[in-house]
């Protein structure tokens, strides 16, 4: 590297002819090296690039928005075409389920499941607040997995449940049962004695003088709605008393705050805010959840135990 | 700008491409190069439109790669996503092969069968069919820009685009149904891929054959990097034997006037100017050297011609030149390549090769899946039996509907039923229809007594009823809610 410095003007650099930066480093000095054509090109074509998409996209931010582009391209908008476009191909399939009556759904499997499916989507946004993500329920919100039902498991009763509720007050057709509450009606050691009645049948403890004595009050007081048997009745929406299943609680504190206070569980009623559609989905989707029961024997339509769909 | 007082020009750090015009030659090789590009090219163009009987439920193309639908099928195997390890061992098989070759006979695979020399091979062979042999191509080039000349190169290029779009053409039929796809091509109604891929690819075979040529190999291609790497004393390389030729001298008749002084090498260029990459092999072995053995044909041809034995550019491993040079004689051919190193590799490739036969043939088409459902975990019973629920699927891979039947064993007092079917106690096995080539989820329902471990595990199997015994399991948990004191008052 011939350093010449006495000449004026800036320095090159001999064996390529291209003048020094002027930065060395350790006797490493820095060529003006043009940058090569095909970087310069590429850069002037991003730089093109980006003067198109600002006038053709929303970009530049102004006080309230961005500019809007003169494509008229918007996110929002993307968003409403694209999910426009999954009704439209979902309609048929809907405009079916509408039209068949639910308890016909079982004898059309392709059906079935796609009610299935979109039951199981309008449960995620319309239920698990009370059932739970995996319709588990809670103390005072029923296990919707299960074979207990208070109203009845084939498809026609869910489905009934689900469009006009349970306890609407402004609504005649709504599912409604009212068990007193006993307290100021049953004294302390009948209630406890009927109590241990209830635990009796429903084989948590044996029987002896205390649950006898609450068979009597049982029989008196409980047998015309929950059956002499304690086995409850779908006319009016009675749990059965004798199962595991116990909507909040089999335990002896709970069964008397039960006895004395009463339930009076309300489930809004869907038909005036969800499609019917929507209504039949959840339905098919609750009954698919393990618990669902046949149609009932004068509208049964061949359900067998094979093949699966 | 160079400086007045120093009239030294500035050294130049690109060299721009100096142009090949290989000259046509006939022998052994450029026979057997003949025979491996039609080979090759024929398997290339005619595998999609072979037919390939696979009933109803699947397509009939022999050899398809069918995206859309996630299946790839080969003659009598098809593979599934899940089984994508077969094709991984293809292509390890592929590279232990690339690697067996080479170091049993050196860069075969760049000088005969790869695309790139191939394709170029095609587009010099047009090249010398349209334009003339090497000086006439060499004329032309040099001749200024006319009718005549226009008129040549638009023919030799419509031939390279005809052969770029027949090359991009049959890629795409690998993907579809060859007969469909090119109805619909030609219809002007295939998918927009079809075309965009096509583009890429007449693209890519019209410039690499028609104008990059050897520089995919030298610049682009990292294989002969690798390749070079690879070979060894005892690989065959093309090799001019120094020895014999050197002192070379220019001509015929200067040779015949002192041949004692001389060797065998007459400088007639031949070797050079056969070569499709430029080279002088004479310089010795170098990264341009696809070994395609074009110069031994060339130089044997001369070698006959002044009545010197052949050979003088030939196939000769490094350590069969120092014995040469020695005086001695070249091992023979077999025990060069059947050495321990080749030996070592051909066991690899064929051992991954025949396990690969043993699971194909072994493996079962019936494939079942089972998860425990978590939300929830249990469920009570109102007759206080517990059920827990399963997602299973069951994979026909078959391409025919199968009737399985789905059992569960090791759980006692258990009873399966489906979201479509009723429980009936003691019912142990569920039978359904899986459609032919296809996933079936069904949501089993399980139920046993509440009393048992609150883990117990057990198993489902999944069996075909058409005499085909083979099927699969799984073993699952069934779980039950943990009772610590019963509560008894």
């Amino acid at each position: 590297m011939a350093k010449k410095p006495t000449e004026t003007g800036p320095r090159v650099d001999q064996p390529t002819g291209t003048e020094f930066v002027g930065h060395e480093w350790d006797g490493i000095e820095e060529l003006n090296t043009p940058l090569p054509r095909w970087w310069l090109l590429t850069f002037y074509a991003t730089v093109i690039w980006a003067i198109a998409y600002t006038v053709m996209f929303p970009a530049w931010p102004m006080i309230s928005r961005a500019t809007a582009g003169i494509t008229g391209w918007t996110s929002h908008g993307q968003l409403a075409a694209e999910l426009q476009a999954q009704q439209a191909k979902r309609a048929p399939v809907i405009a079916a389920i509408a039209a068949t009556p639910i308890e016909q759904l079982t004898a059309k499997p392709q059906l079935m499941s796609a009610a299935i499916e979109g039951g199981k989507a309008a449960f995620k946004v319309n239920c698990v607040q009370c059932h739970g993500s995996g319709a588990a329920g809670s103390k005072g919100y029923p296990n919707l997995n299960d074979d207990d039902w208070l109203w009845g498991g084939d498809l026609k009763a869910i489905r009934y449940t689900l469009e006009h509720g349970i306890r609407n007050p402004d609504h005649a057709a709504t599912r409604q049962s009212q068990m007193p509450a006993f307290a100021g009606i049953l004294n302390d050691a009948d209630v406890a004695a009927v109590v241990a009645h209830v635990r009796t049948i429903s084989k948590q403890r044996p029987a002896d003088g205390l649950s006898q004595k609450g068979a009597a009050i049982f029989a008196n007081n409980c047998a015309v709605c929950h059956g002499a048997d304690g086995k409850g009745g779908r006319q009016v929406g009675a749990p059965n008393l004798t199962d595991g299943i116990w909507l909040y609680g089999g335990d002896s504190a709970t069964l008397t705050e039960t006895v004395l206070k009463s339930r009076q569980g309300v489930m809004p009623r869907w038909g005036h805010k969800l499609d019917a559609a929507t209504i039949t989905m959840l339905a098919a989707y609750v009954h698919a959840l393990g618990g669902g029961e046949a149609n009932p024997a004068h509208q049964k339509v061949a359900v067998t135990n094979a093949p699966a769909k | 700008m160079p400086q007045p007082s120093d009239p030294e020009p500035p050294v130049a750090l690109y060299a721009k491409r100096a142009a090949v015009y290989p000259k046509a030659i006939d022998g052994v090789f450029r026979r057997l190069k003949w025979a491996i590009m039609a080979v090759t090219l024929t398997i290339y163009y005619v595998t999609p439109w072979l037919r390939w009987d696979r009933g109803p439920f699947a397509p009939d193309q022999a050899v398809l790669v069918d995206l859309a639908h996630r299946r790839f099928y080969m003659f009598a195997i098809e593979i599934w996503p899940h089984e994508f390890y077969y094709v991984a061992g293809l292509l390890v098989m592929a590279g232990i092969g690339l690697f067996l070759v080479t170091s049993a006979v050196g860069r075969a695979w760049c000088g005969y069968a790869c695309p790139q020399t191939v394709w170029t091979d095609l587009f010099q062979h047009v090249e010398r069919w349209i334009d003339g042999d090497r000086n006439a191509q060499l004329r032309l080039d040099k001749a200024p820009w006319g009718p005549a000349k226009i008129a040549r190169r638009l023919t030799k290029w419509s031939v390279w685009l005809l052969i770029a779009v027949a090359t991009g053409g049959a890629w795409i039929f690998y993907f579809a149904d060859a007969p469909t796809l090119a109805r619909a091509f030609v219809g002007g109604h295939a998918p927009m891929v079809a075309y965009s891929t096509v583009g890429v690819l007449t693209a890519t075979t019209f410039i690499f054959g028609g104008f990059m040529r050897e520089q995919v190999c030298i610049y682009m291609c990292p294989w002969p990097r690798i390749q070079t790497a690879m070979l060894d004393e005892k690989s065959l390389i093309v090799t001019y034997k120094d020895w014999r030729g050197e002192p070379r001298t220019h001509g015929l008749k200067k040779a015949q006037d002192a041949p004692a002084k001389t060797g065998d090498c007459i400088d007639c260029l031949q070797c050079v100017a056969v070569c499709p990459t430029g080279i002088d092999i004479r310089e010795g072995p170098q990264i341009g050297c696809i070994t395609c053995a074009l110069c031994i044909d060339a130089c044997d041809k001369v070698m006959a011609q002044i009545g010197k034995p052949r050979g003088l550019i030939d196939y000769c491993t490094l350590d069969d030149a120092a014995a040469e040079q020695a005086g001695g004689t070249a091992k023979p051919a077999l025990r060069t390549i059947f050495r321990p190193r080749t030996l070592i590799y051909f066991t690899i490739w064929a051992a991954i090769g025949c396990v690969m036969l043993f699971a194909l043939n072994a493996r079962t088409r019936l494939d079942l899946n089972v998860q425990h459902d978590r939300n929830p975990v249990y469920v009570q019973l109102s007759d206080g039996m517990i059920r827990n629920n399963y997602t299973i699927k069951v994979r026909n891979m078959e391409t025919r509907p199968r009737d399985v039947s789905l059992r569960v064993d090791g759980l006692p007092g258990a009873t399966v039923w489906t979201s479509d079917g009723n429980r009936v106690d003691g019912v142990r096995q569920i039978d359904l229809t899986v459609p032919a080539d296809s996933v079936q989820k069904v949501r089993l329902f399980v139920a046993a007594p509440a009393q048992g471990e609150a883990r117990s595990s057990f198993t489902i199997t999944a069996v075909a009823r058409d005499g085909d015994h083979r099927g699969d399991s799984d073993r699952i948990v069934f779980e039950r809610p943990v009772r610590s004191e019963e509560e008894m008052d």
